[in-house]
C-alpha cells in the first residue's frame, strides 16, 4: 500500500551469490561464495551460505539472506522433530518436500533459491528449489546471480563418476568463475563434501581475495577527539574488607 | 525518500582486545529539519550487552521496549543475563516475525560473552544476521562508515586506542552525511567498567 504512494521499500540484505552442487562417485559436494550485498555495497565479506539441515543434508541458499536463513532453520528443526518421531536418519526428499511446500505457500514472496544436497539410505541426492516452490533433480546444479558463470564450467567439465578430489576441484573452479566474473559474488569459496556416513564442511576452502597492501603502521590520529562528557560505571564492585577485632568464631 | 532516511542515523560497533565499543550520532530529524540533538540510539540491555537501533526513530524505541520486556522475562525465568549470541538470535526472530510488514530498523548488537569475549553483530530490517569479527555499521551514514572503518580498524586494540579509532571513524563519516551528526555518543565496555562519552562534532 505504501509503495503505491511512492515509498521506496528498504533494501534487504541479499546474497548476490554463486551456489553450486554436484554428485560424485561417493556422494554430494556443495559449494558457495561468501559475499552478502546490500544494494551495491558489500555488507559481509565472509558470510556462510551453506546451511545445516541434518547431519547428512546441507543446503546452499541464494536470494534474500533473512529468508534463506529462516526457511533452512525452520525446516531443519522440523527434520529434527521428525527424526525423533520416526527414529530414522532424515531423507533428502523429506527436506525437499518440506521446503517446497513452505515456499509454494508463500507464493514466491519468501525469496529463497536453494541447492539442497545430501546422502541418505537411498543414495546421494541433489535438488534445486526455486522461490515459487518448483524443484529440479539434477546431477549438477548452480543457482544465484553467478549461476551462468558456474554452469559454464560445469557444462564443459562435468562427467559421471568423479573422484572426491576431482569433484572438489571442479566445484572450487565453478565458484571461482562466479567470484571473478559476477559482481554479486565474491570473497572466499566454501565447500561441503557429504558422503555415506560422513561429512566435511570446508569453511573458506579457498581464499583468493586477501586484503592487499595493508599498512603496517596503521592509522595515527594527531588531533584527539574532543570529549564533552565522560561517565565511568564500574562493573565490578570494589569491596572493602574490614577486620573486626577478635576471632571469627567469637560472638 | 526511503523510510530509513526519514530520521537519519549512524551506528558503528568495533571489537578490541577483551573490549568492545559502540557509537552513534545524536541527531533526530524529520527529513531535513532537525528536531533533537540528544537522541538516544544505544540502549543498555544489561551491564555487558548494548543494543543500537538505527533507522526509523519510533520503531527503534518500540523495538527497544519489546526487547527489554523479553529480556526481563528471561532474567526472571533463567535467573541470569542473556548471552549476546542468544540476544542476537532473539532480535533476529522478532524481526523475521514481521517479514511482510517489518520494523524499519537496523539493529547493532554488541556485548561481552562467555569469558568476556567481545561479540558484535548487525542485521537488516528483517533479521538477517551478520556476525563480524572486526566492525559493524548501520544507518544513513553506513557507506562512509564502511570506508572509514575498513581503513582505520586494527585488530586487538586496547580500550584507549579503540575509543579514539571508533570516534574518528564516526565523526569523519557523519560529517559526510546530511542526515546524521550533531555530536557522538560512545560507549567503551571492558570487563571492569563501562565508559560513556559524549563527543563534540560539527553542529550542522
Amino acid at each position: 500500500m505504501l509503495t503505491k504512494k511512492g515509498l521506496k521499500s528498504p533494501g534487504y540484505l541479499k546474497t548476490g551469490t554463486t551456489i553450486v552442487g554436484l554428485i560424485f562417485e561417493n556422494g554430494v559436494i556443495l559449494g558457495a561464495d561468501t559475499r552478502a550485498t546490500e544494494g551495491p555495497i558489500v555488507a559481509d565479506k565472509n558470510c556462510e551460505k551453506i546451511h545445516y539441515m541434518a547431519p547428512n543434508i546441507y543446503c546452499c541458499g541464494a536470494g534474500t539472506a533473512a529468508d534463506t536463513e529462516a526457511v533452512t532453520d525452520n525446516i531443519s528443526s522440523q527434520l529434527k522433530l521428525h527424526r525423533y518421531h520416526t527414529g530414522r536418519e532424515s531423507r533428502v526428499v523429506t527436506a525437499l518436500t518440506l521446503l517446497k511446500s513452505h515456499l509454494f505457500r508463500y507464493q514466491g514472496h519468501v525469496s529463497a533459491a536453494l541447492v539442497l544436497g545430501g546422502v541418505d539410505v537411498t543414495g546421494p541426492h541433489l535438488h534445486t528449489i526455486y522461490p515459487h516452490g518448483s524443484t529440479d533433480t539434477l546431477p549438477f546444479a548452480t543457482m544465484g546471480s553467478g549461476s551462468l558463470a558456474a554452469m559454464a564450467i560445469f557444462e564443459s567439465e562435468y562427467r559421471e563418476g568423479l573422484t572426491r578430489d576431482e569433484g572438489v576441484n571442479l566445484v572450487t573452479k565453478a565458484i571461482c568463475s562466479g567470484i571473478f566474473n559476477d559482481l554479486g559474488s565474491g570473497s572466499n569459496v566454501d565447500v561441503c563434501v557429504i558422503e555415506k556416513g560422513k561429512k566435511e564442511y570446508l569453511r573458506n576452502h579457498l581464499t583468493p581475495n586477501p586484503r592487499t597492501y595493508i599498512s603496517s603502521k596503521g592509522y595515527t590520529f594527531s588531533k584527539k577527539t574532543e570529549v564533552l562528557l565522560t561517565k565511568i560505571t564500574p562493573l565490578k564492585e570494589l569491596v572493602d574488607v574490614v577486620q573486626v577485632g577478635g576471632d571469627a568464631m567469637e560472638e | 525518500m526511503s523510510i530509513f532516511e526519514y530520521n537519519g542515523s549512524a551506528l558503528v560497533a568495533m571489537v578490541g582486545k577483551n573490549c568492545f565499543a559502540i557509537a552513534s550520532d545524536r541527531r533526530l530529524g524529520v527529513q531535513l529539519q532537525t528536531i533533537a540533538t540528544d537522541f538516544q540510539r544505544i540502549f543498555k540491555i544489561h551491564n555487558k550487552l548494548f543494543l543500537g537501533l538505527s533507522g526509523l526513530g519510533s520503531d527503534a524505541q518500540t523495538l527497544h521496549q519489546r526487547l527489554v520486556f523479553r529480556h526481563k522475562l528471561y532474567q526472571l525465568r533463567e535467573e541470569r543475563d542473556m548471552k549476546p549470541e542468544t540476544f542476537a538470535s532473539l532480535v533476529s526472530a522478532m524481526l523475521y516475525e514481521k517479514r511482510f510488514g517489518p520494523y524499519f530498523c537496523q539493529p547493532v548488537i554488541a556485548g561481552l560473552g562467555e569469558d568476556d569475549k567481545p561479540f558484535i553483530c548487525t542485521m537488516d530490517s528483517i533479521g538477517a544476521k551478520e556476525l563480524a569479527k572486526d566492525f559493524v555499521v548501520a544507518g544513513t551514514a553506513s557507506e562512509s562508515l564502511y570506508g572509514a572503518c575498513e581503513s582505520m580498524f586494527k585488530a586487538d586494540m586496547d580500550h584507549e586506542e579503540l575509543f579514539e579509532t571508533i570516534s574518528q571513524a564516526l565523526i569523519s563519516s557523519v560529517d559526510r552525511d546530511c542526515l546524521s551528526g550533531w555530536g557522538g555518543h560512545v560507549y567503551v565496555v571492558t570487563p571492569d567498567e563501562v565508559t560513556e562519552r559524549i563527543l563534540k562534532g560539527r553542529m550542522d
